[in-house]
């Protein structure tokens, strides 16, 4: 559905995008995630036809960005970070307004309306000014607005940027509803919520591509390095700390061992290793020891953990480039 | 053309939903109100004159009132376009929804048009109220229409002219105060240019006071005469203004 081959985009001074590639699937949902200042507005200002690229292209729907801006235009759905809405309007004249922008006219306008308002849940601010709104009514009026004209693809900018957990949560549930008809591109600098609502993840750093893949894939390449949780408490109630921590390091493939907290009197020993499953011998180890073993479980990094070590590797990299 | 009606509609709802075309409206009939009440009066002083001292000269409504109350609308119109044109674009480039219309399936020419043809309905409602005041001398005395017909042509192709040049000014910036003060200062200067040929004859005076958007109003259409020589200035004008806006709003892709 969208291409993207070798984008770049440059300013005056600074490479803002810099030969970015990447492919979406029809019907995906694509988490395109990054610090601030990554670059990713501009991406998706690329792609919407806001700003031409410097170089590079990129194709939406078969449609090039540069060659046919108005084809690209109406299979796109854009939410910028603020959403563009007039105060002075009616949520539903201003709903009507976009609509008509979008190439809808009569019974088919009227009836998207009023479909998009029950879908976006703004139906009962149809008669408010949108200067009035709060700051959770906005975004999804903004979203309503992205819909209108049934798009092939949405384009969100931070979609859920400055609303309360709750409206985070109910802006979720829209656009994984959203997901089956449109190709969703979401991007945001929030790790949780590409978790919980992509299947794809394009993560950018200082204007250049870090890693592209599954949500899932993401989470297996780096749990290589398994880490596992144990609790572990002593028969009479007293525990020996520095047994158990040698106890621990001894065994096979464990090539740290952590004692990271005894809240609540339960003690917790953190345990990385490299060579994959050592839960078999560590369970072994503590029971033939004599202590008891209350919890063991696999502490699967997170996205945040993967995303600080892609953005931190390539950090590190520029470093070793620039010292050379 | 349909693009264009819907940005012109959105505009013209945005003035009229906020009070800036009422203020607007009001200020400048009551200061036209004020020019005509001054304008009449002194008229209708000078016809009593004339009849005390016994031997009347013919009077004509047309050159004596008509046509210095055009001259004076086209002075107070340099005055209120800055302040019709100055939100077009600042507006949308600060609160972004200029997003919203450049990411719509819709060219650039249709916007700026759109968002033109609104400026100009804007004062066009203006000049009705002048009109409101000559009805008065329909009423009482018969004036001729024709020639305050093209007077009213004349002031719609320069309001049309200044218009596109503050609208392309309006593209440049996000502040509406620099918007509006850069548009009244070019709008002034423009106005004011034709003061040279005053006292100077060289061809620079000439090429300046060409220039002036107010000769071309006064050399012809306030005198009832459609001179296509200023017709094509003012379209001139606007064809420029506009065409600027197309590449200020293109460059601001590149920029922004």
């Amino acid at each position: 559905m969208i291409k993207v081959t070798e984008l770049t985009k440059k300013y005056a001074r600074t490479v803002a995008v810099d030969q970015i590639s990447f492919e979406v699937e029809k019907g995906q949902i694509v988490g395109f995630l990054g610090p601030n200042g990554a670059g990713k507005t501009t991406t998706m200002r690329m792609l919407t036809c806001f700003m031409p690229p410097t170089s590079g292209s990129a194709t939406v729907a078969g449609f090039d960005v540069l060659e046919q801006p108005l084809e690209v235009k109406k299979r796109i759905g854009y939410l910028p970070e603020t959403p563009p809405l007039y105060p002075e309007m009616e949520t539903s004249e201003y709903l009507t307004f976009v609509g008509k922008l979008k190439g809808l006219s009569g019974p088919e306008l009227k009836k998207r309306v009023d479909s998009v308002c029950e879908r976006c849940a703004v139906a009962d601010v149809k008669t408010k000014l949108l200067g009035k709104l709060s700051k959770g009514y906005r975004q999804r009026v903004g979203l309503a607005q992205a819909i209108i004209h049934n798009p092939d693809v949405l384009i969100l900018d931070e979609p859920t940027a400055g609303l309360d957990p709750k409206q985070i949560n109910d802006t979720r549930d829209l656009i994984k509803s959203l997901a089956g008809d449109h190709t969703i591109i979401l991007s945001t600098h929030i790790l949780p919520e590409v978790e919980q609502t992509c299947e794809q993840v394009i993560i950018i750093n200082k204007g250049k591509l870090v890693a592209t893949d599954s949500v899932h894939n993401l989470q297996a390449r780096a749990r290589g390095a398994e880490s596992v949780l144990v609790e572990i408490a002593g028969r009479n109630g007293n525990l020996d700390l520095t047994a158990v921590q040698k106890r621990l390091e001894q065994i096979g493939g464990v090539s740290r061992v952590q004692y990271k907290t005894s809240h609540a009197n339960r003690n917790i020993f953190e345990i990385e290793s490299q060579k994959g499953f050592v839960r078999g011998d560590l369970a072994r180890a503590v029971v033939e020891a004599g202590w008891d073993l209350n919890e063991l479980k696999s502490a699967a990094m997170s996205l945040e953990e993967i995303f600080l070590q892609l953005t931190r590797g390539e950090v590190k990299e520029a470093a070793a480039k620039g010292a050379q | 053309m349909r693009n264009i009606w819907i940005i012109c509609r959105k505009e013209l709802r945005s003035y009229f939903v906020s009070p800036i075309a009422y203020l607007l409206l009001t200020m400048f009939a009551i200061i036209f109100g004020f020019f005509f009440w001054n304008s009449l009066g002194y008229f209708v002083l000078m016809g009593m004159e004339s009849q005390m001292r016994g031997q009347p000269f013919p009077m004509n409504l047309n050159e004596e009132v008509i046509r210095p109350l055009l001259s004076n609308a086209a002075v107070i119109g340099l005055f209120f376009i800055p302040m019709i044109t100055m939100r077009l674009f600042a507006e949308e480039k600060r609160t972004g929804t200029i997003e919203l219309l450049v990411t719509s399936p819709i060219r650039d020419f249709e916007i700026i048009i759109g968002k033109w043809l609104a400026a100009l309905i804007l004062y066009a409602t203006m000049l009705l109220f002048t009109a409101v005041n000559f009805a008065f001398l329909f009423k009482y005395g018969n004036p001729d229409w024709k020639p305050l017909a093209v007077g009213y042509l004349g002031l719609l192709l320069m309001a049309g002219g200044l218009l596109a040049i503050g609208t392309f000014i309006s593209t440049l910036t996000k502040n509406q105060i620099i918007a509006g003060a850069a548009t009244f200062g070019v709008c002034l200067l423009l106005w004011v240019l034709e003061w040279v040929s005053g006292y100077e004859t060289a061809t620079w005076a000439k090429v300046l006071s060409y220039l002036s958007v107010v000769t071309h109003f006064q050399s012809s259409f306030v005198k009832g005469v459609i001179d296509t020589k200023d017709a094509i200035f003012y379209l001139t004008v606007i064809f420029l203004g506009l065409f600027f806006t197309t590449r200020s709003m293109e460059s601001l892709r590149w920029r922004s």
